[in-house]
């Protein structure tokens, strides 16, 4: 398992020592407790809560749900956006702290989906909000989503952050 | 001033106070949809409470002059995605009714069966949301569990978990699996003979619950007839009316079960316990149709009529009522010979129930309010469509 | 009852008001009256004890192209019967009377019919805008209507190529 994480141990002099990267081990923290807020919009928020629920549990990756977006890393698209949500949706977004992350989940956040012929909803959450993962399913199975968050996570893994950029 | 009613008499008489206006918005932390209400309150008194709709506002009474009858079939699952059978069957039936289709046998049978078996599922997150929102979260899950299972029952039955697209205009799109009527009969055992005895010990008759639900929200009847609620709502307030036995639809017919009717419990009648525990009653009663379906269904049998390839429903007007887990879906169809609705019109019965919320929410606290909207099991898309 | 016994009661009851009581398939009853009567019609049908429907199911408008019209359900619990009360509206300036005084549920029924087709209800305590924005132009469920390309700047075209 150490090796995965590039992590070297030098057991045999110290027990007590592990030598890594500061970036290995801060991307390991904030990979394993993503929080999400709680965005229900539609029939995907059900199966985000079904999700969250006692079979295919999310609890076990670190993730909880958040009622409020001061405290949240992940915002999950759950459903539909309409024109009168979509104010309210940007700022939600805004008024989460860096660094954050975002999954268009079902096809009505990612392209509209089922509702194309529909006057009142936005064609897709990311001509609103920048998109990390893209989540197809009508709606996405739980299994699914797990592997959205897996996603999100090698993402997070393979980030260098505290590099000062030129 | 009456002890009990959150004030002191010797304080409050003293201070001049201002109403102040405050936002419960489109998101919140409870599992009813995209709903806003906007508070004057007076301290924790609510005096006014504006509802704001339309968040969920999709346009399907637009679409369904745009695509052909049979097309129309996937977006009534999403009018109300936790009973979306139910609302299926609605639609078929109205289409049904007005193009003179006969359904075979076997497709009734299937279809009540599918349909009473998604009205228990709507209801364990129905009286499951009610409890989470006022604090008890263990229940919930409770609900959740008895909800995968029923997941699992209706994949094998038609391929998908929530939305399930099952019913077509002339009978149903799968047949009976094999092994499905037993798995059916074990898990309706379940439900009827443990799981409501456990949760009733566990959350219904909970001191804390019935503290907050007795006498909080009373809907007399003369009120509930005026604003025109529907379906669990209704009947908790003492009035035994229920579209599967007044203006039956279907085979429901062929079954005997009750209509449970608010009595009064704990409080007086028509108040928000006697709502949650109509829904709790109903389960059993689903209970009761299933396994004398299961028992009538015949095992062989088409499933389906077949349809003309370009389907052209001739002119005329039918308002057909079913019944659903939320209240009574009405379709009104208008139809003038062509591919399409000319107008379909979809009355639901969470929107009447919005309209009763302005009503009976003067003088309650904050707290209450959640539990009237609780219970009266509210959803955002069956307000907006 | 029978169905002739009842459109016998109401032709008396309502005499001159009715425009015409026909039966229509499914053993229902439709009304068809001239949109200045609606108020009288309703107080009729609701407070008479002998019909007793008080219990309004359902309000739409529908757009006909050359004209609108406005269509309601009522119910009556002692009779266990449903009827349809049909008005017809013309095409330039769609309006009829609210009958919020005789319903008081009707309130967001009249809403919503006038959000999506721009039927005007006169005496109505609030008539806005109900399930759409409050700065949308048009109204959708008219024949007639073009969707827009853009909304505050956000592409409205769709994505996909169903036809």
């Amino acid at each position: 398992m150490l090796e995965r994480f590039n992590v070297v141990n030098r057991l045999e002099e110290d027990p007590a020592l592990l030598l890594t990267r500061l970036d290995t081990a801060l991307n390991l923290a904030r990979a394993n407790s993503v929080w999400y807020l709680l965005l229900g919009l539609a029939c995907c928020s059900i199966e985000l809560m079904q999700t969250g629920g006692p079979r295919a549990d999310l609890d076990r990756f670190g993730s909880l749900f958040r009622a409020t977006p001061r405290q949240s890393d992940l915002l999950i698209v759950a459903g539909t956006v309409t024109y009168k949500m979509a104010p309210r949706l940007r700022r939600l977004y805004d008024q989460m702290a860096d660094p954050k992350y975002v999954i268009a989940m079902g096809s009505c956040a990612n392209c509209g989906g089922l509702f194309n012929l529909s006057y009142s909803v936005v064609k897709g959450v990311d001509l609103i909000l920048p998109v990390d993962v893209y989540l197809p399913g009508c709606p996405p199975r739980p299994e699914a989503l797990t592997e959205a968050l897996i996603k999100i996570q090698e993402k997070i893994k393979k980030e260098k952050y505290l590099l000062k950029k030129d | 001033m009456m002890p009990g009613d959150g004030r002191d008499p010797g304080i409050t008489d003293k201070f001049a106070t201002q109403e102040m206006v405050l936002n419960m918005g489109p998101h919140h932390p409870s599992t009813h949809g995209v709903l806003r209400f906007i508070l004057q309150t007076d301290g924790e008194m609510i005096v006014h409470v504006t509802p704001d709709i339309g968040f969920l506002h999709r346009g399907l009474e637009k679409i369904a002059e745009l695509v052909p009858y049979q097309s129309f079939m996937p977006f009534t699952d999403r009018i109300d995605y936790l009973a979306s059978l139910n609302c299926n069957l609605g639609y078929a039936v109205t289409v049904e009714k007005l193009a003179g289709i006969e359904v075979p046998e076997k497709a009734e049978y299937l279809r009540v069966i599918g349909a009473e078996l998604t009205r228990m599922a709507s209801h364990f997150i129905g009286f499951g949301a009610l409890l989470l929102d006022l604090g008890a979260v263990t229940p919930f899950v409770h609900a959740l569990r008895e909800r995968e299972r029923y997941n699992d029952l209706i994949e094998k039955l038609c391929g998908a978990r929530l939305t399930h697209n099952y019913v077509r205009i002339g009978g149903v799109s799968h047949d009976i699996p094999s092994g499905f009527k037993e798995e059916t009969m074990r898990y309706i055992d379940h439900l009827e003979y443990e799981f409501i005895k456990e949760f009733n010990d566990l959350a219904s008759f909970n001191s804390i619950l019935i503290n907050r639900l007795k006498n909080v929200g009373v809907i007399s009847r003369e009120q509930a007839v005026e604003y025109t609620l529907t379906g669990p709502n209704l009947r908790g307030s003492g009035v035994s009316y229920d579209t599967r036995k007044d203006d039956t639809y279907s085979i429901y017919d062929r079954f005997d079960f009750d209509i449970p009717v608010g009595k009064g419990m704990f409080g007086t009648v028509g108040d928000s316990y006697d709502r949650y525990w109509a829904r709790i009653e109903e389960i059993t009663q689903s209970c009761r149709i299933i396994r004398q379906a299961l028992n009538q269904i015949p095992d062989k049998g088409e499933i389906r009529t077949k349809l003309p390839k370009a389907f052209k429903v001739p002119e005329g007007e039918a308002y057909v009522r079913t019944e659903c887990p939320r209240g009574q879906l009405g379709f009104y169809l208008i139809s003038d010979g062509g591919k399409s609705p000319a107008r379909l019109k979809i009355k639901t019965g969470s929107f009447s129930a919005m309209t009763i919320i302005e009503l009976i929410s003067h003088g309650v606290m904050v707290a209450d309010l959640v539990a009237i909207i609780g219970s009266l099991d509210v959803i955002a898309p069956e307000i907006d469509r | 009852m029978k169905t002739s016994e009842l459109i016998a009661k109401i032709k008396e009851k309502l005499d001159k008001d009715a425009l015409e009581i026909t039966e229509t398939p499914f053993d229902d009853i439709l009304i068809e009256i001239n949109k200045d009567e609606i108020i009288s019609v309703m107080e009729t049908l609701k407070n008479d004890p002998e019909l007793k429907f008080d219990s309004l199911l359902n309000q739409l408008g529908v757009d006909h192209k050359e004209r609108f019209s406005v269509i309601y359900n009522l119910f009556s619990f002692s009779l266990d019967r449903k009827i349809t009360v049909k008005a017809y509206l013309d095409r330039e300036n769609p309006e009829i009377s609210s009958i919020e005084s005789v319903f008081r549920g009707i309130n967001w029924f009249e809403r919503e019919t006038f959000d999506l087709l721009g039927i005007m209800f006169t005496g109505h305590s609030n008539l806005q805008r109900l399930l759409l924005p409050a700065d949308w132009e048009g109204y959708p469920l008219r024949k007639d209507y073009a969707f827009p390309d853009q909304y505050h700047g956000i592409d409205n075209r769709a994505r996909s190529n169903f036809k």
